[in-house]
């Protein structure tokens, strides 16, 4: 499912670039916390890394950081700025 | 501790005015409610949940007492886990032996503003009167940020106090917002969709009449009932059970209808929050640059490929010797003390069942139990210097990828290492995990990393296999590093194993923080080392103690009246014991002498050795076995059985090394495992399936290599 779609996804940014969050795939549940905790429609990120052995990934929000998997990320589509 | 005096009785509970905190995690509540409340803390737990309640008393500005409930932390009250479900629970007030707080201060981080707002949202709109302390306010300032405090206040409808719980300032100003009496709660309101406020409407007037709920209050709780598919519970605990049947419909056809209501309501309420804070919050973006890049600096060489690695193994090495070694240090001197307590005791009372239940039952229980509180301090202060300075997180953001591997968090990698020293603190460490069953799954496969109790049975059995000393050392070693992989491979393996089948859940995504850097502040990590120990002596210590006084009473009784203490041990109740489990015993190459022992290792495992050094009749065994290792394997390889082979052949001594690997033989971890989980359900799983995993696979392992000849 990952993808295969035009949009890219959160876990297709470089290190160092910034996104606009514009939709979630899947389940609302999984990610219901990411939302609560700020990741919503219109949330501007900014991609800072992947841990050492390439998951999970790290981005900053908010003025703070957050940390989520792959699996996670692939699953918000955003529009790079 | 005057933490042990301070009673919070039934009586008094009623007549103080409860203030509960609550807050975002990292949001410096811990170290607020210890500036406030000082040491008068007292630590429960919630009825029917391994949730702990912290509770603490504090002065008023004019000089009233007022208790004050430290809430779980969570980032909304949409729960994810039973801690955060009984942070929700008492700001309802539906929670058995915990009223409804009379006030609530919010902690809200000012260098975090709009995410903690979100939960400080949700928390005002539950009508409680409500002080927000806006805390960090210093770190906030050093970045560059401005807060118009006054405009926040005025748009929020709650008094805000801003103040810096690590410098004290500004708590003069929160007791005093505290003495003040409550405002009316203001009339914030979530905005959601027509269709879900008229949801919220019919609802509304077929519930019963409430005198103590207004509409606002009414409204909030309807809003969490019917975005939380978990909610049936609460909506049994709140008296509407009847309604049960109605909340679902609600919940499903308003899912149908609008599917993204529940989204669409989290993306509102953020909306309304940046509403707030425009104009309010202005970030210096200088001085913020500056900041970040401290940060950013640490974490790009913290977090590096390489040295990232480097510095994460050296800070675990480190902590890892420091639990072996520097405790050995006051290990011993405890140790010492209770010897000369017990020899003490042995010539200040007459000789007698009395004496021998002091010295041998409840000296030795106690000391037992006291003996591994430095290794818990070790570790608990390494924790709390790990988690308060913010490295913590990234440990766990290193490690995830190799935990996931077996379904387990980044979290659990900290609790299963500090088992190799000792399962008790790895357990007792499991708390910083969230998730339940990823905590859960952690604490039943702790016990299979090797801990330092099963040293002394390693030694004595590699003595025993190599009887000449002309075998190069790193035979032994490796036969030694054989016996802790073996046992972390299998922790893994059962762990992958149980969270594919008995603990199975909703997989969460991991949703980890991490916060800035900074400098841990000596008393949160002081006072996260003073609760784990007060924990541990005094619900694991009544536990172990009872247990040691039963199995003295095993290797004491009957008496036989016989002056040597091996024929006194054969006949007593637990060589009894051990002939008995003999005929289970025989497919491993084991017989009943070594039952004995395996008996006593149920205490704690290196009572092993001493037992059997006792069974053996090596003379003046017990506390000196350590001494005569040599002693004990000359008396170990002089063993026959009946028909004249040797008992003890280098097939047997592994097979005994395999057991001690894998069985579970420690009633203090038992012990823990039930103070943990609030249930001796999972202790009991624990023993039964390690200890028979344990003799399936040293029977295999036996069997298939008598096959083989060995």
């Amino acid at each position: 499912m990952p993808n295969d779609s035009p949009t890219p996804r959160l876990s297709d940014l470089e290190p160092g670039s910034q996104a606009v969050v514009v939709g979630f795939h899947g389940e609302l549940e999984p990610l219901k916390r990411l939302r609560e905790m700020g990741l919503v429609n219109g949330t501007l990120v900014k991609f800072l890394r992947w841990a050492p052995l390439g998951d999970p990934l790290e981005i900053e929000l908010r003025g703070y950081r957050l940390s989520l998997r792959k699996l996670d990320a692939e699953q918000i589509e955003v529009r790079p700025v | 501790m005057p933490t042990e005096q301070i009673d919070v009785a039934p009586g008094i509970e009623t007549e103080l005015a409860t203030v509960a905190l609550i807050g975002n995690p990292n949001s410096g509540k811990t170290t607020l409610f210890n500036a406030l409340t000082g040491l008068r803390q007292k630590i429960a737990n919630y009825p029917g949940v391994t949730v702990e309640k912290k509770i603490g008393v504090f002065m008023t500005q004019h000089g009233r007492e007022a208790r004050m409930i430290d809430l779980p932390g969570t980032y909304s009250l949409t729960p994810q886990s039973p801690d955060e479900a009984v942070t929700r629970d008492v700001l309802l007030g539906v929670l058995p032996d915990t009223p409804r707080p009379d006030r609530v201060v919010c902690v809200v981080d000012a260098a975090n503003l709009e995410r903690n707002l979100y939960l400080a949202s949700q928390v005002i709109e539950l009508g409680l009167p409500t002080i927000i302390a806006l805390n960090m306010i210093d770190l906030a300032q050093d970045n560059g940020d401005t807060i118009d405090v006054a405009e926040l206040s005025r748009r929020i409808g709650v008094p805000v106090i801003p103040c810096s719980a690590k410098t004290r300032a500004g708590l003069a100003e929160l007791r005093i917002a505290l003495s003040r009496p409550a405002d009316s709660s203001p009339d914030w309101k979530v905005p959601v969709p027509p269709l879900v406020d008229q949801s919220l409407e019919m609802i509304r007037t077929e519930l019963p009449p409430n005198h103590h709920l207004g509409f606002a209050q009414i409204r909030a709780i309807l809003i969490l009932l019917l975005s939380d598919e978990r909610a049936d519970r609460l909506v049994v605990d709140l008296g509407w059970e009847h309604m049960l049947h109605r909340f679902r419909t609600a919940r499903a056809s308003l899912l149908e209808k609008l599917p993204t209501w529940q989204e669409d309501t989290i993306g509102d309420r953020y909306t309304r929050i940046g509403e707030i804070c425009e104009g309010v919050l202005r970030r210096g973006a200088d001085a913020a640059d500056a900041k970040t890049s401290f940060t950013d600096r640490a974490d790009a060489v913290l977090i590096h490929p390489v040295w990232g690695w480097l510095i994460f193994l050296t800070i675990m090495g480190l902590m890892f010797l420091s639990i072996f070694t520097l405790a050995n240090y006051p290990m011993d001197g405890i140790k010492w003390l209770f010897g000369q307590a017990g020899e003490w005791m042995k010539t200040a009372m007459p000789p007698g069942d009395l004496q021998s239940l002091i010295t041998d039952g409840v000296i030795k229980g106690v000391g037992g139990v006291i003996v591994f509180l430095p290794q818990i301090l070790i570790l608990f202060l390494f924790i709390g210097l790990l988690e308060d300075s913010g490295y913590m997180a990234r440990a766990a953001f290193i490690m995830d990828r190799v935990m996931s591997g077996v379904g387990l968090h980044g979290k659990s990698f900290i609790p299963l290492l500090s088992s190799y020293a000792c399962a008790i603190p790895g357990i007792m460490a499991t708390r910083t995990i969230e998730n339940p069953k990823d905590r859960l799954a952690t604490i039943m496969v702790a016990p299979f990393m090797s801990c330092s109790a099963r040293l002394p049975v390693y030694g004595l059995m590699i003595a025993t296999l190599f009887p000449t000393d002309d075998v190069p050392a790193w035979q032994k070693a490796g036969l030694l590093m054989g016996m802790y992989a073996l046992g972390t491979l299998t922790a893994f393996a059962f762990a992958w194993l149980f969270k594919r089948t008995i603990l199975r859940g909703r997989p969460l995504p991991l949703v980890l923080e991490l916060p800035p850097y900074r400098r841990p502040s000596v008393r949160t990590v002081m006072q996260g080392m003073l609760d784990r120990a007060r924990a541990f002596i005094r619900r694991a210590g009544t536990i172990i103690l009872g247990l040691s006084i039963l199995l003295w009473a095993l290797a004491y009784y009957p008496k036989t009246g016989t002056d040597k203490p091996e024929d006194h041990l054969a006949q007593s109740f637990a060589g009894r014991m051990g002939k008995f489990i003999e005929p289970a015993l025989v497919p491993l190459g084991l017989n009943w002498k070594i039952g004995i022992g395996l008996i006593g290792a149920q205490a704690a495992r290196e009572v092993f050795v001493s037992t059997v050094a006792v069974v053996y009749s090596v003379g003046g065994a017990d506390d000196k076995a350590e001494a005569g290792t040599d002693s004990v394997r000359k008396a170990l390889l002089a063993d026959k059985w009946p028909d004249g082979r040797p008992v003890f052949t280098p097939l047997v001594c592994l097979t005994i090394m395999i057991y001690f690997v894998f069985s579970m033989q420690c009633i203090a971890t038992l012990a823990v495992v039930r103070r943990e989980t609030n249930t001796w359900r999972w202790p009991v799983f624990l023993f039964f399936y390690m200890t028979g995993f344990a003799y399936v696979a040293s029977l295999v392992f036996y069997q298939v290599g008598t096959r083989l000849g060995y």
